[in-house]
């Protein structure tokens, strides 16, 4: 390997002409796949610094492990799927190789490491990049790596740029290399601290500390202002985070609840089938997108779009059949509901099972629902804020469903006065099917959500039971906004709690709190009158 | 073979078959597989089960153990501990089983030992534990803390370069004592106070906002950080879904994790995972003959390509294997004869070497770090030069460090060193 080396190097510094030149960049490209990653680092930066303009591409494509060894005459390409079949490109000239046969080619691998050196390497050759997203990234990397040599690149490509937000990027990453080095005029060093000030976040705080204990008084009082006020700014965004994450959790808890909110809350019956009716919503959607994937995948970013009213009719088929079937003979009779309804719902877990098998089943995330976005010093990830929307959207059409349908004046009918309602010539059985079913579908909606934020398995029930029992005990059987008042309460109280108790410990409050609170008020937060009251 | 010689030998064969009754050579051997098959387990131990059926029907053509056949005996614990103890039993007492292959979980693994010590059987037991313990009716085929945590630590230290260490685990008893041994083994080795967290999380937990939050700014110190992970089964899914959508990749913060395999991958979109760590003894794409062949029989024998093999089935082989080399060379299944000739039996495994059953009922294994790949597979990046013996006792631990475990020359589990007596520390 030593020696394969030297003559790479040999063959680098030799290449003057054109010609030559670009032969050795092949070779240098061919050099990858030998050795350990110790090798390949050198050879990597050897190709970022070769100049040639391909370099780019192929570091690239290393790091998305896009490059790979063709078995068969030991050139690199990259492949691409056509159907099932991997068509091989060669990497440096674009010719088409061909199809691969299986196991003819081999990954060629990068590590933790290389990922980081491909990274910055990539950083430093796109600084120019056309596209300004590659330059903020660059820029970004750049930052990250804070390394003195770069810093006169930096600067020109500063010079250059047009871009406010890149242009604050460079600033920031030139600003980190001055207070690395530390050897440039105080006035300098001063106002680099003051660049990171407002870069404001956990990295600027890492390089600032050090330097606010440091010798030279001017610059430790400017940083040690910097740290104080970043870190002041942070503990506000630190609290916008926490209602945050308590909102998202409240939500999950709202959308797992709030179907139970019907079941149990208007109708009074104890079922503890709810999970399992999610769980079939969840695996409705898993075999929604199975399908898609498998026969139109162009359509997989609205798979979740398609898969909700079919979950909510499983589901909620699910919902009535279990009514129709069983609990209707058990009304009035809540022990042996509860029993009942419990055994069914091992019944649902063992059929999925052997249906499913008692794996995780994998449900993708749409690309609209990947990835999160920043506000200020605070992460948002797009699936928990679609989450809260689509929870807070069936909690209003939930709420004008039972309050401006016929559908809902029946149930609301029934649930008040049954004898009366019937009396009026309401089929109250029909009512009450129906009253079951959408309780159920709309667990089956949760289910839609839940799948992806949690695995896909039989047991994604149970998980979800006892915490929707909770939120609408908490909340006052049969209210609405007492579900959702409970759900949110319990999510923004938990996420508080969470950073000084840990998960565990937080939990237990809760659950403590919640048994306090039902021993002083124990119809909940929103007393309703129901069925369950009448009797 | 000639026509002349198949004839001679199926003779000879009719002539002793003649002359020993058939019945008495021909009672199967029973072999109890306790695994759960429903409840939180089953996604795990339902595969375990069936590598087993696989291993026995395998070894029935080759002629079964001392000439008799193997019957499975398959019960379902259902997840259910103290329903552990209760179908060990059965197994045994019930069912007359020669051997048990069983378990997962510590808990229920902790509830049938007094059943086997009384009872006086053999199981082999498959998964990777937390250690502090040898038992004279238990064979653990899976890692001791010094064949997975200890080795994966000194993998991040070394090539990593991590200074900076969050231990986050399930709240139960293996993640406890695994970060008990890991936070002494950091300290030793220079690591500040300051530079460890620990935090636990309950069982199945799903919103990992703020933990994944904390791991962020705890890792953006400016010193090199990993996440250290003992977080069991279900709740690992949305814990990586988490950080993927966090944007915490491999590159800034690693997880390395003991309990993620290709089993829980598969449940999962590994594409924003690519480059997070798992430590085991075996993976799916280590590529020898051996393993080949064991994963052609395993989809040939389960009928799904898509079925991937894990660590804790290389370690029912491994442990099937030294079970019917030791029940050979014993010329019994009697439970007290196979515990007798278990320690010293060498078994091939899948990963190209030979393990040994040591004195305190530990495997020899090497240790190998992955990272997991786009196809929800594992690429060795790192790898121990020879295999390691497993420990009972860590040496990490002071109230462990000096108890030893040999059930050939001290026949104890727990050795005082330091008051030359058996009986714990």
């Amino acid at each position: 390997m030593k020696v394969l080396l030297q003559l790479l190097c040999g063959l680098l510094i030799t290449a003057s002409t054109g010609l030559t030149f670009a032969q050795g960049f092949n070779t240098l490209v061919e050099a990858l796949p030998e050795g350990s990653f110790d090798d390949r680092a050198v050879i990597i930066e050897q190709i970022a610094e070769s100049g040639d303009p391909r370099a780019e591409k192929i570091l690239s494509a290393l790091l998305a492990g896009d490059l790979h060894l063709l078995k068969s005459d030991g050139s690199i390409v990259s492949l691409s799927k056509a159907g099932t079949d991997d068509i091989a490109t060669e990497a440096l000239t674009g010719t088409e190789k061909g199809v691969v046969p299986r196991r003819g080619s081999s990954r060629i691998r990068v590590n933790n490491s290389l990922r980081r050196l491909l990274r910055t390497e990539i950083g430093r050759l796109t600084l120019t990049h056309p596209d300004p997203e590659r330059r903020l990234a660059a820029a970004e990397s750049a930052f990250r790596a804070a390394d003195p040599e770069q810093i006169a690149l930096l600067e020109s490509a500063l010079q250059g740029e047009a871009e406010p937000q890149v242009r604050t990027a460079l600033a920031e990453a030139i600003a980190a290399i001055v207070l690395r080095q530390r050897d440039a005029a105080t006035t300098r060093l001063v106002d680099a601290v003051a660049v990171l000030q407002n870069r404001g976040d956990q990295e600027a705080l890492a390089i600032l500390r050090p330097i606010a204990t440091g010798d030279d008084p001017a610059l430790a009082s400017a940083s040690a202002d910097a740290v104080a006020t970043i870190e002041r700014s942070q503990q506000l965004w630190g609290l916008a985070q926490n209602v945050w994450f308590g909102l998202s959790l409240g939500s999950v808890l709202l959308l797992a609840a709030i179907g139970l909110a019907i079941t149990f809350g208007v109708m009074g019956v104890i079922n503890m089938a709810h999970g399992e009716l999610v769980m079939i919503g969840a695996y409705t959607t898993f075999a929604v997108q199975e399908l898609i994937r498998s026969s139109f995948p162009d359509l997989f970013d609205w798979s979740l779009l398609i898969a909700a009213p079919l979950a909510f009719l499983v589901a909620g088929a699910v919902g009535v059949a279990i009514e129709r079937g069983c609990v209707r003979h058990l009304y009035g009779r809540p022990l042996e509901t509860l029993l009942a309804t419990w055994g069914i719902s091992l019944i649902l877990q063992q059929a999925v099972r052997s249906l499913f098998g008692p794996n995780n089943r994998e449900v993708g995330n749409p690309s609209w629902m990947s990835g999160a976005f920043d506000i200020g010093q605070m992460t948002i990830t797009y699936n928990r804020l679609w989450i809260l929307l689509f929870a807070l959207a069936v909690f209003f059409a939930l709420l004008y469903v039972l309050r401006r349908t016929p559908i809902g004046l029946q149930m609301r009918a029934v649930t008040q006065n049954r004898q009366m309602a019937a009396d009026m010539g309401i089929r109250t059985g029909w009512v009450d099917a129906m009253t079951f079913g959408l309780g159920a579908g709309i667990a089956g909606l949760a289910g839609v959500a839940l799948s992806q934020i949690d695995n896909v398995s039989p047991n994604l029930g149970q998980s979800y039971i006892i915490d929707s029992f909770m939120v609408v005990v908490f909340g006052g059987a049969g209210s609405l906004w007492g579900t959702l008042a409970a759900a949110f309460t319990l999510g923004v109280a938990n996420k508080f709690m969470e950073p000084w108790t840990g998960a565990v410990l937080a939990k237990i409050l809760v659950l403590v709190f919640i048994i306090l609170f039902i021993q002083r008020r124990p119809r909940g937060l929103f007393a309703a009158r129901g069925r369950t009251t009448d009797t | 073979m000639t026509l002349s010689s198949v004839l001679l030998r199926s003779a000879v064969l009719s002539l002793l078959l003649l002359q020993f009754p058939a019945s008495a050579q021909e009672t199967p051997i029973k072999v109890g597989i306790l695994h759960s098959l429903s409840g939180t387990m089953a996604i795990s131990e339902t595969t375990l089960k069936d590598v087993m059926l696989m291993l026995i029907e395998q070894q029935n053509q080759r002629g079964g153990v001392n000439g008799r056949p193997l019957e499975p005996v398959v019960v379902d614990p259902a997840s259910d501990w103290p329903l552990f103890a209760e179908k060990a039993r059965e197994l045994i007492e019930g069912e007359g089983v020669d051997v048990v292959f069983g378990c997962w979980t510590s808990v229920s693994r902790k509830s049938v030992l007094p059943v086997f010590e009384e009872l006086n059987s053999v199981l082999f037991y498959p998964v990777q534990y937390e250690g502090e313990e040898s038992q004279r009716n238990v064979f653990y085929t899976g890692a001791a803390p010094n064949q997975q945590a200890v080795p994966a630590v000194d993998y991040l230290m070394s090539e990593e370069g991590v200074q900076r260490w969050v231990l986050a685990g399930t709240d139960y008893v293996y993640p406890r004592t695994t970060n008990k041994i890991l936070e002494a083994y950091l300290l030793s080795k220079g690591v500040e106070p300051e530079d460890i967290t620990i935090n636990y999380t309950p069982f199945g937990h799903s919103d990992w906002q703020t933990i994944v939050a904390d791991i962020k700014s705890f890792g953006s110190a400016g010193k090199r950080t990993a996440v250290v992970s003992t977080i069991n089964g279900d709740a690992n899914v949305p814990f990586y879904k988490e950080l993927a959508n966090q944007g915490v990749s491999a590159e800034d913060i690693p997880v390395v994790a003991f309990s993620v395999g290709e089993e829980e991958l598969s449940g999962l979109d590994t594409g924003p995972l690519v480059g997070h760590l798992a430590a085991w003894n075996y993976f799916m794409s280590v590529d020898t003959p051996e393993n080949d062949s064991f994963i052609d029989s395993w989809i040939a024998f389960i009928g799904d390509e898509g079925r991937v093999t894990n660590d804790p089935m290389e370690a029912h082989y491994i442990g099937f294997s030294m079970w019917v080399a030791a029940a050979e060379a014993a010329g019994t299944t009697d439970a007290d004869a196979v515990i007798a000739a278990l320690p010293g039996t060498q078994v091939p495994n899948l990963t190209g070497g030979i393990s040994t059953m040591l004195p305190n009922h530990h495997i020899t294994k090497p240790v190998l770090v992955g990272e997991i790949q786009d196809d929800g597979q594992f690429d060795v990046v790192w790898e121990t030069d020879d295999l390691v013996a497993g420990d009972a006792w860590s040496d990490f631990l002071p109230e462990s460090a000096v108890l030893r475990s040999d059930w050939v020359d001290l026949k104890c589990g727990n050795f005082n060193a330091e008051t030359q007596t058996c009986g714990g520390s």
